[in-house]
């Protein structure tokens, strides 16, 4: 095999692993993989390489992602459900303990951050906590087995670390957000608007100067949430592609690639605990700041 | 890598998630824990309110049993003096009990000395004529005689 066509393979490998399964509306008159033109009114289909995914635009689903994190949530739910139908006053065991001691850890993380009084935030940091824990956990799972058995039953593409997705993590900044300014309002109402235009000048005239300060700062806030666990979770799961890739290169790289791959993997499982942690803690302050009247 | 309905599906996701974790995971647990939270600390208050309930009546304990103690003490006090008392009667009685029969026997021994003299005295002055009788038996007229000393008895 020459040197290019290996590069090439790789290449393909990186880039088959990191496309969702995207099921989407292609527009009238696309030429498709086969030759095929798409017909009058456009045709829903999953998309079959990039070129396809770019013509879809914004008419397009990764099913994959959404697949995933929807199960991994209901997962989630049934999972604490299961333990809030059992939970008592009487000596609790195994998996209980387990369930209430995260519950009793993000309790005493919203007690601390969060002072107001508001019976959503900790039941919804609960549950960023531990959906975007296990979505990141997929990541622990090896690169190659799930795709390559999606592979077997027919199925072109799958990723299934929802985190590694900007609409799965930027969905969910964007649902903070709208929090953010829905309790920001209840909250302060006029205040809001004086917040947003008579900081940090304080004078009529600083308004506009003022405005674009704090917008800037106020969408800063989604955005980096959101991206910041996507850049995490992407980067990782990158890596963890390389590495695989890796594997191919020759005999003499399996040992070390395999080494790579453990210790990738063990401070991995750092980084999706962190990764959730602190999406979980920022949403809890960026909403304890829109509780805050001065 | 592109945005598209995924990010709306995921917004929508998150709600129902959200929802119901609200709804139906998170009250029950925190509530089991409170209640458990409870539980434990009533009982540890019961336990604190035994441990000091048990050293009062460890205290009444000890009050009751040295009260006890004098009250035992003085029982014992008081039955010594009466024995004490007892005994002086006792004594006294036994005393005056043996005056009077000393007092009776030493009348009988005058009685019975008296007597026995008066028997004696009968005796003698019997013994006495009966001799003189013997001696005097032919020339002396007895009653002329026995009148004599009946006299002279009766000048004792």
């Amino acid at each position: 095999m020459a040197a290019a066509g290996q590069e090439q393979t790789v290449s393909d490998y990186i880039v088959h692993h990191l496309t969702n399964l995207t099921y989407g509306k292609l527009p009238e008159g696309f030429e498709r993989y086969d030759g095929e033109t798409v017909a009058a009114g456009g045709q829903w289909t999953f998309a079959h390489g990039a070129d396809e995914i770019a013509a879809m635009g914004f008419n397009a689903i990764h099913v994959d992602s959404l697949g995933w994190s929807i199960g991994l949530g209901i997962i989630f739910c049934a999972l604490f459900r299961w333990v809030a139908v059992r939970a008592s006053a009487e000596t609790p065991s195994g998996l209980i303990n387990f369930i209430e001691m995260i519950v009793e850890f993000i309790d005493n993380q919203v007690k601390d951050t969060f002072h107001g009084n508001n019976k959503l935030i900790a039941p919804l940091a609960l549950t960023i906590f531990v959906w975007v824990f296990l979505m990141n956990l997929m990541d622990l799972i090896p690169v190659d087995v799930v795709p390559e058995l999606m592979m077997l039953a027919g199925v072109e593409y799958q990723k299934i670390v929802p985190s590694t997705d900007p609409n799965i993590t930027m969905g969910m900044a964007i649902g903070v957000f709208v929090l953010m300014l829905f309790y920001s309002i209840k909250v302060k109402g006029f205040g809001f608007v004086k917040e947003l235009t008579m900081n940090p000048f304080n004078h009529w005239a600083f308004i506009p100067v003022n405005l674009f300060m704090e917008v800037v700062g106020l969408l800063a806030k989604p955005f980096s949430l959101g991206l910041r666990l996507f850049g995490n979770m992407y980067a990782g799961e990158m890596i963890f592609i390389l590495i695989a890739a890796l594997f191919s290169a020759g005999i003499f790289w399996v040992l070390p690639a395999a080494l790579l791959q453990i210790g990738w993997a063990i401070f991995h499982i750092l980084v999706i605990t962190l990764q959730a942690f602190i999406f979980m803690v920022l949403t809890i302050v960026y909403l304890s700041m829109a509780h805050e009247d001065h | 890598m592109s945005i598209n309905w995924t990010i709306i599906g995921q917004i929508m996701a998150f709600i129902v998630f959200v929802m119901f974790c609200m709804r139906y995971v998170w009250p029950p647990i925190l509530a089991a824990m409170e209640e458990r939270q409870k539980k434990i600390a009533d009982g540890l208050a019961a336990a604190d309110r035994a441990s000091h309930d048990l050293e009062l009546a460890q205290k009444e304990a000890v009050d009751r049993l040295s009260e006890a103690k004098k009250e035992a003490a003085a029982i014992v006090e008081a039955a010594n003096k009466r024995a004490a008392t007892v005994v002086d009667e006792a004594k006294v009685a036994a005393v005056a009990e043996a005056d009077r029969v000393k007092e009776l026997a030493s009348v009988e021994v005058e009685r019975e000395k008296a007597q026995a003299k008066e028997q004696l005295l009968s005796q003698v002055s019997s013994l006495a004529i009966a001799g003189a009788e013997k001696v005097l038996a032919a020339e002396i007229d007895a009653d002329k005689h026995a009148a004599l000393l009946e006299q002279l008895v009766k000048e004792q």
